[in-house]
């Protein structure tokens, strides 16, 4: 399965939009790797850029949007890609799940319908033959009375099952890469908890590598192999996904797992100050400079760039040593005072 | 904690409520002490949202009592004046901060219009108290003379909370309050919510799906199903030690370190198991 290039390379990605006539930042600065068959997570909060970089690797991007930077799969770069051969990557090589699986598939034709389509319009297969192939898709997502399923609209199936009619109709194209983007927000605890294993299971099966993109870190924690942290337009850490909880070193990083602890656990909760930022809000320092407990003069005038160190990089002037302790305690303590 | 004289905030009995043929509250109980907080946790279509907008006024219980500080809500024949002193007893804030407030009115107009209508505070008194209920949720006149627009979902989700705590009521009824928020502000607000009922003695009733917010803001959960009650109790009894099993696969499916996600639902009848990837906690004996 490892082959000596990743399967998606994105480097010094940096995109902006156009606002009133003038560019926007809307991402920074993404460096990021997905090696085939191997799980990525992308986690942020509202703006921080995560559904616009995934949106990138397809070339889905808004109109007039500004690209700098290669995204790589399997070494063709995207940004300059054919249209020709971006079309092939889209039918063929890279599949997207969304969040709300309603606003995605027709809502006046059947699941039958919407499954079958791509087969029979871009690959050539049968009507019949598709048909075999998204039923059996559909048990395998666990939808078990399949054939009924097939012929009911949208508006009939519950946002749990349309999720997984969803995931179907990605597994349907046989990618090697699927994107992702916050496919459980919306879901119930329960019913995020079977979509993922399904997920999981489909991608055990095939080798297939994802781009998981969410707010939730323990969720990504739970299903990624490496989790990349984002804020304001940038990757601001990078690390393998089991040492998350207690090798993070970002101080964002940080803050976000200490604003979520466990149901069960004693942890108590500490509030980052302030709000996310969008990239185009940021100043020439660090962009979670101003709600960082741990910020210095440095931090506000000059930007971090990406440094590697524990097993993976944090973008940050002052690093936090997660072989000492107190610096959660003190950076929290100091956080809650400053809210 | 409370004394034991003073009535509860909130006693809720037999509370029920169909629409045509559909249960969607059957048989809810629940009590608040006074100054106390009881979190209602359930997924959608558990009857949660219903039960609380049944206590906040806005449905008709099909059947069952309400009764706030001992007393019952004002017939249809009662007077204005009546029916606006219980509403006083209870305010709500809703999930969505971008909807609840109107778009055209200013931060600090939105507070002042609810002290006219119920308060005799007027002119310099009525803009003091305005300026003393957004300062209490962190907001200043700078926002009090801005438009919902120029505020970030954070600092709308403190007007409305500001707004409910105008009226000093008994009792807030929070539906989904942080849920639409960002991860690290979603925290601010908890953090705030944990202030306020510390200085005011305000009573929550906290609707919400998240189980991982709920010990940070309530003493007290009940977990719904299908419109009932299934578990109620301390939360941190509730928390550590779930006894129903409903209560358990809602706690399990939460990620935590360690967690794999796992087909949960009974539906391995219909789905090939795929050797790897069975959780490693046992989750078939927590199927109901």
């Amino acid at each position: 399965m490892n082959r000596p290039q990743p399967l998606l390379a994105i480097d010094e990605l940096h995109v902006t939009l156009p606002f009133k006539g003038q560019p926007r930042t809307v991402i920074q600065r993404v460096d990021l790797t997905v090696p085939a068959g191997s799980a990525v997570g992308l986690v942020g909060e509202s703006g921080s850029g995560k559904s616009m970089t995934a949106r990138a690797v397809l070339r889905l991007l808004p109109g007039g949007a500004r690209t700098g930077g290669k995204i790589l799969f399997d070494g063709a770069d995207v940004t300059t890609m054919s249209p020709a051969a971006l079309r092939k990557l889209r039918i063929h090589d890279v599949a997207m799940i969304f969040q709300d699986p309603r606003a995605h598939i027709n809502p006046v034709r059947t699941i039958g319908d919407f499954l079958t389509e791509a087969l029979v319009t871009t690959r050539g297969v049968r009507p019949r033959a598709a048909e075999a192939t998204v039923t059996a898709l559909l048990r395998e997502v666990g939808i078990a009375d399949a054939a009924r399923r097939l012929r009911q609209r949208p508006s009939e199936l519950s946002g749990g099952l349309l999720q997984r009619v969803m995931i179907a109709a990605a597994l349907a194209a046989e990618p090697r890469l699927l994107l992702a983007d916050e496919p459980t927000t919306a879901l119930d605890v329960t019913t995020q908890a079977e979509v993922m294993a399904i997920i999981d299971e489909a991608r055990a099966e095939r080798g297939l590598a994802m781009l998981f993109i969410t707010h939730d870190l323990a969720l990504a924690a739970a299903v990624c192999d490496r989790i990349a942290v984002m804020y304001a337009g940038s990757v601001v850490e990078e690390l393998p996904a089991d040492r998350l909880h207690d090798g993070a070193r970002h101080p964002y990083t940080r803050a976000l797992l200490a604003s979520r602890p466990a149901p069960g656990s004693g942890g108590s909760l500490r509030a980052i100050p302030g709000r996310p930022l969008p990239a185009y809000e940021t100043g020439p320092g660090c962009a979670f400079g101003t709600r960082c407990s741990q910020a210095q003069e440095v931090c506000g005038a000059e930007r971090p760039l990406p440094r590697s160190g524990g097993g993976g990089t944090t973008a940050c002037h002052f690093p936090v040593d997660p072989l000492v302790p107190q610096a959660t305690t003190g950076a929290g303590d100091r956080s809650t005072t400053h809210g | 904690m409370a004394d034991s004289l003073p009535p509860p905030a909130l006693e809720v009995t037999g509370l029920r409520k169909t629409f045509g043929d559909f249960t969607a509250v059957d048989d809810v109980a629940l009590t608040i002490a006074p100054g106390g907080s009881l979190a209602v946790v359930g997924e959608s279509g558990s009857g949660k949202t219903t039960t609380a907008r049944m206590i906040a006024g806005l449905e008709k219980p099909t059947a069952g009592t309400i009764r706030l500080n001992g007393r019952g809500r004002p017939g249809v024949n009662a007077r204005t004046s009546e029916r606006r002193e219980f509403a006083r007893e209870v305010q709500m804030v809703f999930q969505d901060p971008y909807a609840s407030l109107d778009r055209h009115q200013k931060i600090g107009d939105c507070i002042a219009e609810v002290l006219t209508l119920h308060t005799d505070l007027r002119g310099p008194a009525r803009a003091a108290r305005t300026a003393e209920l957004l300062e209490q949720v962190g907001l200043d006149e700078r926002h009090a003379a801005s438009l919902p627009r120029a505020l970030s979902g954070g600092q709308r989700q403190r007007v409305a909370i500001a707004r409910a705590l105008a009226v000093q009521p008994r009792l807030l009824v929070l539906d989904e309050a942080v849920a639409a928020l960002d991860v690290s502000v979603q925290a601010q607000i908890l953090t705030l919510l944990q202030h306020i009922r510390e200085q005011t003695s305000v009573a929550y009733l906290f609707i919400t799906h998240d189980l991982g917010i709920v010990r940070h803001i309530c003493d007290e959960i009940a977990v719904m199903r299908h419109g009932r009650v299934v578990e109620s109790g301390a939360a941190d009894t509730v928390l550590t030690d779930p006894q129903h099993p409903y209560t358990r696969k809602l706690l399990d499916s939460v990620p935590v370190p360690g967690w794999k996600p796992s087909r949960v639902l009974a539906t391995a009848d219909t789905v090939p198991s795929v050797p790897g990837t069975e959780a490693s906690k046992g989750d078939a004996g927590n199927r109901p």
